[in-house]
């Protein structure tokens, strides 16, 4: 994302490298899943990057089942699936499930975060939910063009810094913003880009003691795993699918998955 | 083999190890440590927006949002706002339609056709083909695109419009406090509302509501959202029989006040239906959800232009031109296949007529409707070509059991009124076609989403039953005043 010559970042060069497959989706190099908020226009960013006229509508639970497509970026095929809009990750509807089980099961190699510029704050509660899940992800502030209706000003380097993934502003509806997106994107899949998200601070002795104890035994089990603590926090909420998860040892596929990529 | 199960069990021990140690552990934390968790998050949350969000100047855009907001779900002004705007919708479709409607007809059908013919006669074609073909196949697509396009092509951008603006949420946020009074789910609003568009659309769309039970209440009540294929049907109807009942000037609001009168009353079924279903075989506590308000976005014009017409408009022509072709090779076939004196068609609405007659209707409106089960596009087609037939019209339309498009409204009027017709049997079908089974490609998409003979065949004959019912009732109401 920082040092390239120009010709490498000039807008045009990358969007001939940019091959949209539909649905078409043999052989691919990478799986990338899109999250985010209901009403985020992630739906918008999907149809964009695929060329699929996937049916988009601006309320909560409008992408029904997941949708997946597919698109070619510098000789790379990218498999994309988009999930339902969700608002956290940590109470029990279907949606949100879904979206939770395909990032932490499915382990995609980059979960782009799509957020809403106008509502930054409360998009960045289900940001930090998911980046305790994964570390390969990209954020991509869409509907810029209605913060700057609204007056407002983000502080996009900030963010990057404060968060540790690539962010990328955007208007998707008009098409600005996508070519930077897919070269974030194609430099958190090929490792080019190291996300290094912070785990969240701000939490109670008891907590961090408690989670450190159960973090242990975990990690004991499954000394490769990279969501330990994550995992940890589910099991004392009583989260019954991982619970389930821990019971049946498919917890342990986890690592076996990172490890296949590595 | 042993060695596997070893490992399993091994898996398996260390699975329960870790859970028991979370027991143990999770006793110290206390009971609201789920909410500490949760507020931690949101700490960091707005930690890390003060640091990035700037406010400069006004926020003029949001709270000018919240005013137009509070007009649009108001509790006084909400619906009578939904009603109008659903009338000039109508009004502008109404309106709009016929003018390229008449264009189309008079290619498609007063110079192409006899250009075809003229071409069939030229090889000799045998004259059982060139009916089954130009006079069934041919003219029932014709007539298809020449009836549907238009509206189709005004109705679907405008109502893309008002989705891309943020309208229609607001219509579900409105519907929403009706829904869980009837015992449905308020989710329910949005997969009505796609119903609009299509029915197996809002089939399928009802898996966007968790419990089993309200999902089921949504399936089966989505037939009374009027969907496209019966838009048409509803528009022609109230524009011949409702728009000249008052002076012309009027004419095209009130039929389209008339359709919005359907349309509302489809809602009405729709929550009277799903209060006694919840009631009755599908007891149980409505769950909640919560609807997000989008903010209000600039639609783009030209894009959803093209989108409406790619996506909606033509897939929708598309897949009643495919239907209406086997459908129009069907019609020519039991118009033209005699036993004894009469058609198969005739002998079927002659047999029916003393029973459809109970019900305000007659036997050529039920034989379209048996025809059409597999698009509801194609009924009015049918009955004008059924009712020439059967009323042995001459000089209108091209032939016996030709399916045939008239350009003018006042033509057509005249086909129907010959027909028996009256201002009765005109809001009947405007009933009917609100109330009786959905097409075949719903009920299939019924069978697929609930696996459920059983509520596949309810959601099949239930609207049909309702259908009758009401017709009958309006029959007697209608007689009492005769």
């Amino acid at each position: 994302m920082h040092t390239k010559d120009n010709c490498a970042t000039c807008p045009a060069h990358n969007k001939a490298n940019l091959v949209k497959l539909g649905i078409n989706l043999e052989n691919v190099d990478f799986v990338i899943t899109m999250a985010g908020n209901p009403n985020t226009g992630k739906s918008t960013v999907f149809n964009n990057l695929t060329g699929l006229r996937q049916h988009t509508g601006n309320w909560p639970g409008k992408t029904v089942s997941r949708a997946e497509g597919g698109f070619i970026f510098n000789d790379k095929r990218y498999k994309v699936v988009d999930l339902p809009g969700t608002y956290s990750l940590l109470s029990t509807s279907t949606d949100e499930e879904v979206a939770r089980d395909f990032i932490l099961f499915g382990q995609p190699d980059v979960t782009v975060i799509v957020v809403d510029a106008t509502r930054l704050e409360r998009n960045l509660n289900l940001v930090l939910q998911i980046l305790e899940l994964t570390d390969r992800a990209v954020m991509c502030v869409n509907l810029m063009d209605e913060a700057k209706r609204n007056n407002l000003e983000i502080d996009i380097r900030t963010l990057s810094k404060e968060l540790g993934i690539p962010v990328i502003p955007a208007s998707a509806r008009r098409k600005e913003g996508m070519n930077e997106l897919l070269q974030a994107i194609e430099e958190v899949a090929t490792g080019k880009y190291l996300c290094r998200p912070p785990k969240i601070k701000s939490r109670s002795k008891k907590l961090k003691h408690a989670i450190e104890t159960l973090s242990v035994k975990i990690k004991e089990s499954y000394p490769r795993l990279q969501n330990v603590k994550w995992v940890a926090m589910r099991l004392l909420e009583g989260d019954n699918s991982i619970i389930e998860a821990v019971r049946s040892g498919e917890i342990g596929n986890l690592h076996e998955k990172q490890l296949k990529r590595e | 083999m042993n060695q596997d199960r070893m490992q399993n069990n091994t898996i398996k021990s260390k699975g329960e190890e870790i859970i028991a140690l979370a027991n143990t552990v999770r006793w110290d934390l206390g009971i609201d440590f789920h909410d500490s968790i949760i507020e931690s998050i949101y700490e960091d949350a707005s930690l890390i927006a003060k640091k990035t969000v700037q406010q400069t100047g006004e926020k003029e855009a949001y709270s000018f949002d919240l005013k137009i907001d509070k007009i649009v779900t108001s509790k006084w002004l909400g619906f009578p706002l939904m009603f109008l705007m659903l009338t000039v919708v109508f009004w502008l479709t109404v309106a709009g339609a016929n003018y390229p409607s008449g264009l189309l007809a008079s290619l498609l059908i007063d110079t192409m056709h006899p250009i075809l013919k003229g071409f069939a006669a030229s090889v000799n074609m045998p004259w059982w083909l060139d009916g089954v073909l130009i006079d069934g196949a041919y003219l029932s697509m014709a007539w298809v695109i020449a009836v549907m396009l238009p509206p189709m092509a005004i109705f679907f951008p405008i109502f893309t419009l008002l989705e891309d603006l943020g309208y229609l949420p607001r219509v579900a946020f409105n519907m929403d406090s009706l829904f869980r009074k009837a015992g449905a789910h308020g989710k329910q609003a949005l997969t009505m509302s796609m119903g609009f568009g299509c029915n197996a659309a809002g089939v399928v769309a009802a898996r966007v509501i968790d419990s089993p039970r309200e999902r089921l209440i949504a399936i089966i009540t989505n037939n009374f959202s009027l969907c496209n294929g019966r838009w048409p049907t509803q528009i022609l109807i109230a524009s011949i029989f409702m728009g000249s009942l008052v002076p012309a000037g009027m004419a095209g609001i009130v039929s389209a006040g008339a359709v919005v009168a359907i349309a509302l009353l489809g809602i009405f079924f729709s929550l009277v239906v799903s209060w006694v279903l919840s009631k009755s075989v599908l007891k149980g506590e409505a769950s909640s959800f919560s609807l997000e308000l989008p903010p209000y976005r600039p639609p783009r014009v030209l894009q959803t232009l093209y989108t409406s017409l790619i996506d909606r408009t033509i897939i929708v022509l598309w897949r009643a031109v495919v239907f209406a072709v086997p459908a129009g090779v069907f019609i020519w076939l039991v118009a033209n296949i005699h036993m004894g004196d009469l058609s198969i068609a005739e002998h079927f609405i002659q047999w029916s007529n003393p029973f459809a007659i109970i019900f305000g209707l007659n036997g050529v409106i039920l034989l379209a409707y048996i025809i059409a089960i597999p698009a509801n596009e194609i009924v009015i087609p049918t009955i004008l070509m059924l009712t020439v037939l059967s009323a042995k019209l001459t000089g209108v339309g091209a032939g016996s059991g030709v399916m045939f498009e008239l350009d003018s409204l006042s033509d057509t009027a005249n086909v129907l009124h010959a027909g028996g017709w009256t201002l009765l049997t005109a809001v009947n079908l405007m009933l009917f076609s609100l109330l009786h089974n959905p097409c075949s490609t719903t009920i299939m998409t019924i069978y697929k989403e609930t696996k459920s003979a059983k509520w596949t065949l309810v959601s099949t004959f239930l609207p049909i039953v309702l259908g009758f019912i009401v017709t009958f009732f309006t029959t007697q109401i209608w007689l009492l005043f005769h």
